[in-house]
């Protein structure tokens, strides 16, 4: 049987152009299959390059694209920030 | 150490006084500052005027007279408002530490200024460039009659007229992986106003290699962020990874609008007052994540 988790995303600067209905700062929900990853979700439910990500955290902790996600988790993604 | 004249380096303000006749002058200098204090509620103060009247007349620099009165349970009035926070202790820290600041743009010249007000002793400048126009709206040192001359001058200048007894050394010229050894040598803390991510990566590398302290920040937009590293933390390879890094971030599409760089160096100046008075808990292992346009802050932590 599948099992589906429920996640929320926050996508940062540059990269709430890849989901321009939300409002600034508002989350994404998302109903996913277990054993998802962070990678996945980025290429193939949000279209964003993985190459443009430089950061993700999930609850607050850096974790890398092949992450596997978890019910409830909370994921913020972030490009890279470079200026002085 | 000594050194021969460097084109690219000039110091301003006092030099560093010596020789055998400390003591006797440190004791008559002491003498002189009791003398001449006065009582703020439960305190003995100095006034930077009586300050530039005892540097002058014994032939110290105005940081001498600042340490031999903090030294005498005097302290400097011009910082007055910092003792509640930084205490005695601190504040004769922070004037005998050196800090390196590495960019003078829009991060590095609130660094320099917050680090001159609250008195951190010596400043290590460093910065090829000059000011030009697309700076004005948002670099604190750049003003309409400096456009075209060196941005460490023109810090140089500034912290001149806040705070005469900070001692700046001041290097025109781009922070290169060849010149970072030798312009980083000595200092207490370095701080990252750079606009370059590869840099970035390169000043870590050397703060790491001569153990010493480094205060990240980086802007983009309405976002910023923070985080302190010290030798031997993962810094920004927990941010970046350990593979290439792009030149540059989000603020090539975003800019560098004009309150950005003001948030987060404040931060980048607390977190260097920090660690030089001893004072609180520095953001290690912590990036703080400033989402301004949102109004969300979080701070993240490594997985391990």
């Amino acid at each position: 049987m599948r099992t589906v988790i429920e996640i929320e995303i926050r996508l940062y600067a540059t990269l709430r152009g890849y989901r321009p209905e939300l409002k600034v700062g508002e989350p994404l929900f998302l109903n996913l299959d277990e054993g998802t990853t962070v990678k996945r979700v980025l290429e193939e439910v949000l279209g964003i390059p993985a190459k443009v990500v430089k950061t993700v955290f999930v609850n607050g902790i850096y974790r890398d694209l092949d992450h596997v996600l978890a019910d409830g988790d909370r994921v913020g993604i972030f490009p890279p920030v470079g200026g002085g | 150490m000594a050194r021969g004249y460097r084109q690219d380096e000039t110091i301003i303000g006092n030099g560093l006084f010596a020789g055998g006749e400390f003591q006797m002058s440190k004791d008559r200098l002491q003498e002189r500052i009791r003398m001449l204090a006065e009582v703020e509620g439960d305190i003995e103060v100095i006034s930077l005027e009586q300050v530039k009247v005892l540097s002058s007349e014994l032939g110290l620099s105005l940081k001498e007279v600042e340490l031999a009165a903090l030294e005498a349970c005097v302290l400097p009035r011009r910082y007055l408002r910092n003792l509640g926070t930084v205490g005695w202790d601190g504040q004769a820290r922070l004037l005998r530490s050196t800090v390196a600041v590495v960019g003078l743009g829009g991060l590095g010249g609130y660094v320099v200024e917050a680090l001159a007000r609250v008195g951190v002793g010596r400043l290590v400048l460093i910065d090829g460039d000059a000011f030009v126009d697309h700076n004005l709206n948002r670099q604190t040192f750049a003003t309409e009659s400096n456009l075209g001359s060196s941005k460490v001058q023109a810090a140089g200048a500034r912290v001149a007229g806040i705070n005469s007894a900070v001692e700046v050394v001041g290097h025109a010229v781009e922070a290169t992986p060849e010149n970072l050894p030798r312009l980083l040598e000595g200092s207490d803390v370095v701080v990252d106003a750079l606009d370059r991510l590869p840099t970035r990566i390169v000043l870590q590398e050397e703060a790491r290699r001569q153990g010493i302290p480094l205060v990240h920040g980086a802007i983009g937009g309405m976002v910023g962020q923070v985080t302190t590293i010290f030798p031997g933390d993962e810094g920004l390879y927990a941010l970046y990874g350990r593979g290439e890094v792009p030149e540059r971030g989000i603020e090539v599409e975003l800019g560098c609008p004009t309150t950005t760089p003001m948030m987060v160096a404040s931060w980048q100046a607390q977190e260097v007052i920090k660690i030089l008075a001893g004072i609180g808990e520095p953001l290690r292992h912590r990036l703080l994540l400033i989402d301004a346009e949102a109004g969300i802050v979080d701070v993240i932590r490594p997985g391990i």
